[in-house]
């Protein structure tokens, strides 16, 4: 064939082949959006759910998923930090060999059965019961394998001769770690610590069985984690904002389940959003931040 | 390609002062040999180069000098300095690689302002004082002969500058350790000519202060700012003598093809 042709050919196929992905992309969070953002009104943010009536809103949902996100990373991020830094930094054969492929089967463990093993051992056999813990456990199962793999990543991109110059000068490797490749890895962290945030934020399947379904009345007020009521308490089931709609969409009895499953989803999609757009921002800004002067 | 015998050496001695003596280096990449005679003397205050075609083994042999290649190889010999064996594990390399510092062929500061480049490594080492560290930050970049192009602005990013510039900072932040021994892999060729030139008369002077052991493939560089040249050839050293007589009459026949270009 023409090679001008055929390249051509190949230019067009490979552009309709973009063109799929990039509109299947515009017309899931169009038609969220459209459809969701309507509801969207500062009662619906700010208002406790319902169970049979009108007019609830998802203060309770929202703040859970937010709460529950934040304990997730509380769990996970030193242990990622620690495996990813091991796996870049120290690891050799068999042994970063062996983690690497554990890392990578529990990534692809379904959540749903992260979400039954969890529910089985801590809220069950442990007599945790469904609660916030239980469910950050679960997801810290779920972010672990994700999160290890970028700050390894993270620490992997930052060139061999950044290690060798701080050796030369008498530092210890965990000085040069801890001095000199951790800063220049933090952007690439902090990147996928917010992306990984989002599919977090997003999970339901391993919360419907760990920190349960049930959104109990909670007293924003009280700041004391230990008191039962206070909003702050690890230890009460929280329904998040994504097992919310999974709920209202199976066995919803408020009469606007849709409504507020629609207004729910774009929340959710719009809080995704903005974790994926300042991930992008905050990296390069502390690139440029720790790279110049630090007084 | 030819065949040298590599028991025809020639290996100068000279009777002033050493600032590090090799005896029989040998280095092996897990079985594999990479390094197989390495006995040289370095004369102090001087610039020796290190010349030899890629792969000769002239910068593993460097690398040896401050135990960079610890965890890479294993180094038999002895390295003697200031009337120690280095080459033990009983030395404390942190120390070590105080005395003699290194500067490598691709310039490398860290990700980090100018001023801090600098002092990073030597805040990790104890000195706490303000004071005495912007001196130290000063009389470093003076010495690599990059203060006057650099001092109002030391607070920014090392990654800004030039190649040459960041070079000189590699320079400066090795020298700011106050080391005896520089030791430099090929510092100028990832450098274009100016770049080049202004690096090579940097270690011409700091040569008043340090001794310098420079590994470069580029025999002009050799012939312009070293004292004396180690010729290495497939993991051997085949000829070591002052830059001026290895240049013009070469003892050894792959010394003699190598540097007329009639090599390989």
């Amino acid at each position: 064939m023409n090679p001008r042709i055929a390249n051509k050919i190949a230019h067009g196929v490979i552009y309709t082949l973009v063109a799929i992905v990039i509109i299947i992309l515009i017309f899931l969070i169009s038609y969220i959006l459209v459809n969701g953002l309507p509801y969207v009104t500062p009662h619906f943010l700010s208002a406790p759910s319902q169970v049979m009536n009108a007019g609830g809103g998802i203060r309770d949902q929202l703040f859970n998923s937010i709460y529950l996100l934040i304990l997730t990373l509380i769990i996970s991020f030193p242990i990622a930090l620690g495996a990813g830094i091991y796996l870049s930094e120290y690891g050799s054969g068999k042994i970063s060999g062996l983690i690497r492929t554990t890392i990578e089967v529990l990534s692809s463990l379904p959540s749903i059965i992260v979400g039954l093993f969890v529910y089985l051992l801590f809220v069950i056999r442990f007599h945790i019961g469904f609660s916030i813990l239980s469910g950050a456990v679960a997801l810290t199962f779920f972010n672990l394998p994700i999160l290890t793999r970028n700050i390894e990543d993270s620490f992997q991109s930052v060139p061999n001769l950044q290690r060798e110059a701080g050796i030369s000068l008498g530092l210890s490797h965990w000085k040069t770690i801890t001095g000199v490749i951790f800063p220049e890895a933090i952007p690439g962290i902090i990147t996928g610590i917010i992306l990984s945030s989002g599919r977090v934020f997003g999970e339901a399947a391993a919360l419907i069985y760990t920190s349960g379904q049930s959104a109990p009345v909670v007293n924003y007020a009280d700041w004391n984690p230990f008191d039962a009521a206070s909003f702050l308490n690890p230890m009460r089931p929280a329904e998040t904002l994504a097992v919310h709609i999974w709920k209202l969409n199976t066995e919803g009895l408020v009469p606007d389940a849709k409504q507020i499953s629609s207004g729910s989803s774009a929340i959710l999609i719009l809080v995704i959003l903005i974790f994926n757009i300042s991930a992008h921002f905050l990296g390069n800004y502390l690139y440029r931040h720790i790279t110049s002067s630090s007084k | 390609m030819k065949k040298y015998d590599l028991n025809d050496t020639y290996i100068a001695s000279f009777d002033n002062e050493k600032a590090i003596t090799t005896k029989n280096i040998q280095v092996f990449y897990g079985k594999d040999q990479a390094f197989f005679n390495g006995s040289l003397a370095f004369p102090r205050y001087k610039i020796t180069a290190l010349i030899g075609a890629s792969g000769s083994g002239k910068s593993t042999f460097l690398r040896c000098l401050n135990r960079m290649n610890d965890d890479v190889a294993t180094v038999k010999g002895d390295i003697m300095y200031r009337g120690l064996n280095i080459n033990s594990k009983k030395i404390n390399v942190y120390e070590l690689r105080k005395h003699i510092g290194m500067v490598f062929q691709r310039p490398n500061p860290f990700a980090k302002s100018i001023n801090n480049n600098i002092t990073f490594s030597l805040k990790a080492h104890g000195m706490k004082n303000k004071k005495q560290l912007r001196q130290r930050v000063e009389k470093s970049l003076k010495d690599a002969a990059l203060w006057d192009e650099v001092h109002g602005e030391l607070n920014q990013s090392a990654l800004a500058l030039s190649g040459g510039q960041k070079q000189r900072l590699c320079i400066a932040r090795a020298i700011a350790m106050q080391p005896d021994i520089l030791l430099l892999d090929e510092p100028a060729s990832a450098l274009d000519p100016v770049s080049t030139a202004e690096v090579e008369s940097t270690l011409k002077e700091l040569k008043k202060k340090y001794t310098i052991i420079i590994v470069t493939h580029n025999m002009q560089q050799a012939s312009r700012i070293s004292d004396y040249t180690a010729f290495f050839y497939m993991g051997h050293v085949l000829e070591y003598n002052t830059t001026k007589n290895l240049f013009t009459n070469p003892h050894v026949k792959a010394t003699e093809d190598y540097i007329s270009g009639n090599f390989g």
